[in-house]
């Protein structure tokens, strides 16, 4: 019982902390149709920044101004260079972002060298938070998980409630009959843009400290962000959401299921030796084979299900 | 023009002079050394400290004159714990005509290194690269795919498991044993060879898990400290290193998990930070060298220098062995062919900072002594020395001497020509 | 006008064989012949990358699959002969590789080509990372990570060949390459090469036309995957290893960029591509620390300013020479690519000054930069460096709309030139 619930508090956490990151990029995507491949670059430039900022001044002054400084820097790339590509058409966008995490991690490494950083967890958050029968489940995990929950209701209240997102939203279907209306819509994309990227670099805020602040954690979360907006769906925050949740919490309690093939065909009889043919393949854990579960759910669901759990477009 | 006997004997004389002395200084080379290792990745303060040790011996062997006339210059090439990058840097280096390469961790890396420069020796004789092996201690390397060009400089994992599972065979309380590694050929070694030595040593341990993990894309423990929880494990043995222990470690603090730790690289940068006073007297360790295992005046004296100068802890004990026995293989053979220092090295003794270490005629394999060591709190007396600086060290518990950490070998070694 | 056509084109090729040919002759030094024959592997690579990118127009994030798990194949197979349980000459190992990444093709395929676009992307992707991690569970294959080995040296030489030797392992490229370039340049000009154009410019229409547009997808993908294969097949032969990063997103990644630099419109534009690129990162890493941020930096800058790639920037010099027109610019794009030059050079002396002063802080403030001894603690190669990029930068600003100009005038000239040709 302890187990199973340690371990969903675990998942719970690992993908809200997802959420965070796949959040913006989804934003993004929805208003802009650019799939931003430096999104875990801007996150990774927020776990940096807030080190360098934490370091001077505290960890809540970066929590605030980390992710400030990383959405500017997000409307600065998209006002001076996105821009410009934006006449080449979507693939040429897409293509500028991928070259762009590639600079934006020697600028990274430049800055503050090729080894980790301890940009460690502010004493006030260290330490457990309640101990459910002999585990404790630490403050800043759920610290995180406030900081995500907060996010997503902040942001639904913002696109739905207030003018600038009712704005956003119109752009996204009726880019020129809302321009027509007066408003500016390449502003409101670059706000957006950089929204989207500031979402991102709280996720580093928050998640750098957590785990390793290095150069190479882009690369490690890269790939697993972009299984998440297209398994929830791309264009959907809910999708989104519930898509992080579900990846977060399936690749946590595989780490404890030793079953496979093998020992299933056991259990009616059948014994599998090395001799056996396919013995590689039977004797896989679903345990070993944690790391890929999300990259087999996305391609189940492009299969069976390419619009994703909620999405309304298929890309 | 009459030139005078004066001058006939200037000139005999400073001739006969200039040619001795040419010959004398003919032999003075400058020897290059590529360290190959992966000093971008997860593991780069591991590797900085590794390459600041190196070039603190090659400084010195060049100061001190330890080869004779010649000179050492070290080449660092980045592998980026690659075999296929790694094996390009090997190209790089042979192509300068380096011929002898120096490699610590990953033993996917050596095996990969190994097997290539046995190929490259076959097709280029006269060429030959001789290869040092610091840190990789998969069995393998010294017994099923054993070469004449391949010198190991660390204990490999036999000989560390022996040692460990002996002084974990002595506690009674041990009931439950869970093993975790890291999924590569180190970590897949080290469970098979603690499952047999434990089962041969204490039968009645029940080995509660066998987990291997994807080396160094972890970050998140969590999961795996929840599943050693609910094994209801006593101890966990691992030989996981650099940022995986890290973080093992910071996970179980996190999660209040209070097992023993029997570990091989508890010492390696960044893990005893992580320990700390929450870890102390329940993590073990086996280890050729920590910085409370002797007294010796050269030993009191590295630590302070090197932590002084580098900032970091000296730790690659293996970096002396083999900056130190290539000198004297040098200086005795009088030669740099990698082929007679080959045969010099092997069966030679060496005096370092542990004590007398010998390289087995056999495999290639160092014999030397080991410490079991435990993390505990500065006392003045039986730890002198902390680690990074958190007021805990590490205290010798037993000194395994040479002779009782040998280990037999099924190594048929090809000798090419003298 | 078609004969002189005709004669051009078998001029290009036989230029290109003798170019193969005789390239160890004139670069000879050291590790040059490495360098060639990865760049011929990278060219059969990035030509078959390209019948998707440019010829069908699927963009994938996960090309590396068929060329690695091609490659695994072959080192498998090579190990089969050396252990005389198959007997297969090193020479004939490609087409083992390139019938596995055919193999391969048909089973991903057709799964991955149902959708096109960013959904087909999304999908590349995701098989790529799938197959990345799962060669870490199947060791017995894949080797773990440390990969397999293989010696190429098998058996008796064949009419002397064993190839050990580096010169014989590039003269085995070389003949692939050739043959590889042929037939890719074949598959082109017959039907479905040309509905596979089709299907890339519009769709829907080629639908109305009676063609299935997933099948041609599906068929050029298959394709696609052989020519891959075999150049997996040859880095087997190659490097004499193949692991995990064979199939990784890196080397996908990779081929992307340096089919998109060379220029995907143009059939060899992609040979271009292979060669600028892995001189860019081979080469280049030898040289300076900072390579990753100049291929970074030369990939943006292609995409924003020449997303046609250099192949596209060398027809359109061609076009005006044809039409005598080149006199009228090549003027004012010779001081443009100058400046351009200058600007590299203060940039690349800010670069490496910069990283130099970042990570090799222990061998002091005294460093080479283009054969110049300089002392970076002292302010002067700074400003000089950024003086030297910022005038050369102002100066290509300003030439910009002249240049412009020139173009347009240039094009119309040729515009009408050419209605006169068909009047």
């Amino acid at each position: 019982m302890e187990f199973v619930l340690i371990t969903l508090l675990n998942g719970l956490s690992y993908g809200l902390l997802l959420f965070m990151m796949s959040s913006g990029l989804t934003l993004i995507f929805s208003m802009m149709g650019v799939l931003n491949f430096a999104h875990a670059s801007f996150y990774m430039l927020g776990a940096y920044l807030a080190y360098a900022i934490s370091s001077q001044f505290g960890f809540w002054p970066a929590l605030v101004f980390a992710p400030l400084l990383v959405g500017l820097a997000g409307m600065l790339v998209e006002r001076y260079a996105l821009r410009q590509v934006q006449k080449y058409g979507h693939i040429s966008q897409l293509l500028f972002t991928f070259g762009l995490s590639y600079v934006m991690l020697e600028l990274v490494q430049l800055t503050w060298g090729r080894v980790a950083v301890p940009y460690l967890i502010p004493a006030g958050l260290n330490g457990a938070l309640f101990t459910l029968y002999s585990t404790d489940f630490p403050i800043y995990k759920a610290f995180m998980m406030a900081v995500a929950l907060t996010m997503l209701g902040s942001i639904y209240l913002l696109l739905t409630y207030t003018r600038i997102g009712l704005i956003i939203q119109a752009a996204l279907t009726h880019p020129d009959m809302v321009e027509a209306l007066g408003h500016n819509v390449p502003r409101v994309f670059m706000l957006v843009f950089g929204g989207g990227c500031a979402l991102a670099g709280l996720a580093g805020v928050v998640g750098g400290n957590a785990f390793v602040t290095e150069p190479g954690m882009a690369a490690t979360v890269g790939s697993i962000i972009f299984v998440v907006i297209v398994v929830g769906g791309m264009g959907s925050l809910a999708g989104s959401f519930f898509a992080s949740l579900l990846i977060g919490i399936l690749v946590t309690y595989a780490v404890a299921l030793d079953y496979s093939l093998a020992s299933l065909l056991g259990k009616i009889g059948l014994i599998v030796t090395p001799s056996t043919p396919g013995f590689a393949v039977l004797n896989l854990t679903i345990a070993s084979s944690a790391q890929i579960l999300p990259y087999v759910l996305l391609i189940l669901v492009l299969i069976f299900r390419p619009k994703g759990l909620m999405g309304k477009r298929e890309g | 023009m009459k030139i005078n006997t004066a001058q006939k004997v200037f000139s005999t004389v400073s001739l006969t002079a200039a040619t001795l002395f040419g010959m004398s200084t003919a032999h003075a080379e400058t020897i290059k050394i590529a360290y190959i290792d992966a000093v971008t990745g997860p593991f780069a303060p591991l590797i900085k400290n590794s390459t600041n040790t190196l070039q603190m011996y090659v400084e010195r062997a060049n100061k001190e004159h330890w080869a004779g006339d010649n000179t050492f210059e070290l080449i660092v090439l980045d592998g980026k714990a690659s075999p296929q990058e790694s094996l390009q840097q090997l190209k790089i280096a042979s192509d300068q005509g380096v011929r002898y390469i120096i490699h610590q961790v990953g033993s996917g890396v050596a095996l990969a290194l190994v097997d290539a420069i046995n190929k490259f020796n076959d097709r280029n004789p006269g060429k030959e690269i001789v290869y040092f092996n610091g840190a990789s201690i998969a069995p393998a390397l010294t017994n099923s795919k054993c070469s004449f060009w391949h010198f190991r400089f660390d204990g490999n994992t036999d000989m560390k498991m022996d040692g460990i599972t002996n002084t974990l065979a002595k506690d009674k309380n041990i009931k439950n044993v869970y093993i975790i590694g890291q999924n590569y050929a180190h970590g897949q070694e080290f469970s098979k060879a603690a499952k047999e030595m434990l089962a041969a040593k204490r039968p009645d341990i029940k080995i509660v898990g066998d987990d291997l993990h994807p080396i160094g894309t972890v970050k998140d423990f969590s999961p795996y400290i929840a599943k050693i929880k609910a094994s209801g494990a006593d101890t966990v043995l691992t030989g996981n290193w650099g940022q995986d222990l890290v973080l093992l470690v910071k996970a179980a603090k996190d999660a209040g998990l209070k097992t023993n730790f029997y570990t091989f690289y508890a010492y390696f940068d960044g893990t005893p930070t992580a320990l700390g006073a929450d870890a102390a007297d329940r993590v073990k360790m086996v280890t050729n060298w920590t910085n409370n295992a002797e007294t010796d005046a050269a030993n009191t004296e590295l630590i302070k220098t090197y932590k002084a100068r580098y900032g970091q802890d000296f730790e690659f004990l293996s970096n002396e062995g083999i900056i130190g026995m290539l000198s004297k293989a040098i200086k005795q053979t009088k030669s740099t062919d990698t082929i007679k220092v080959a045969y010099a090295l092997e069966g030679m003794k060496f005096n370092g900072l542990s004590g007398e270490i010998e390289m087995r005629k056999a495999d290639h394999q160092i014999q030397e002594p080991m410490y079991i060591v435990t993390w505990t709190k500065v006392n003045g007396t039986t730890v002198k020395n902390d680690s990074e600086g958190t007021g805990y060290g590490w205290r010798t518990d037993l000194k395994i001497p040479l002779a009782d950490s040998v280990q037999p070998t099924t190594c048929q070694m090809v000798r090419p020509a003298q | 006008m078609k004969k002189m056509n005709n004669n051009g084109q078998i001029l290009t090729w036989v230029a290109y064989a003798l170019a193969l040919a005789l390239a160890p002759l004139v670069f000879y030094k050291g590790a040059s012949l490495s360098i060639l024959s990865q760049m011929g592997i990278m060219i059969i690579f990035a030509l078959s990358y390209n019948m998707l990118l440019g010829q069908g127009g699927m963009l994938s994030f996960g090309h590396a699959v068929y060329a690695g798990l091609g490659a695994f194949f072959a080192i498998h197979a090579m190990n089969l002969a050396t252990d005389h349980v198959i007997t297969l000459p090193v020479s004939l190992i490609p087409l083992v590789g390139g019938c596995a990444g055919m193999l391969f093709g048909i089973l991903f395929g057709y799964v991955t080509t149902k959708k096109s676009g960013t959904t087909f992307a999304m999908i590349t992707l995701g098989i790529c990372e799938l197959v990345h991690s799962s060669s870490l569970m199947f060791p017995e294959f894949f080797g773990g990570e440390g990969g397999i080995t293989t010696n190429r040296v098998i058996g008796a030489p064949f009419h002397g060949l064993t190839f050990g030797p580096q010169i014989q392992v590039y003269y085995l490229i070389a003949f692939w390459l050739l043959i590889c370039t042929v037939a890719m340049y074949a598959c082109t000009k017959t039907p479905l090469g040309k509905i596979m154009n089709a299907v890339r410019d519009n769709p829907e229409r080629a639908e109305f036309i009676g063609y299935n547009t997933q099948r041609v997808r599906y068929l050029t993908l298959i394709i696609s995957a052989f020519f891959a294969g075999v150049a997996g097949a040859l880095s087997a032969i190659n490097y004499e290893i193949v692991s995990a990063e064979n199939v990784s997103l890196t080397l996908s990644a990779n081929v992307l960029l340096f089919t998109f630099i060379g220029g995907s419109g143009y059939f060899f534009g992609p040979v271009i591509g292979a060669v600028v690129g892995v001189l860019l990162t081979t080469v280049l890493s030898g040289y300076t620390q900072a390579w990753q941020l100049y291929l970074g930096l030369f990939f943006i800058l292609s995409v924003m300013y020449l997303p046609g790639g250099l192949a596209s920037s060398i027809m359109q010099n061609l076009q005006l020479l044809r039409h005598r027109q080149f006199a009228m610019v090549w003027r004012l794009q010779s001081v443009v690519v100058a400046l351009a030059v200058l600007a590299l050079a203060g940039f690349a002396g800010l670069t490496e000054m910069l990283y130099h002063r970042n990570f090799e802080a222990d061998s002091g403030p005294a460093m080479k930069l283009f054969y110049l001894n300089v002392d970076i603690a002292t302010a002067m190669p700074w400003i000089i460096s950024g003086l030297i990029l910022l005038s050369a930068l102002a100066g290509i600003h300003l030439l910009k709309p002249a240049m412009h100009a020139r173009r347009i005038a240039a094009a119309s000239a040729i515009e009408d030139a050419q209605k006169k040709e068909y009047a």
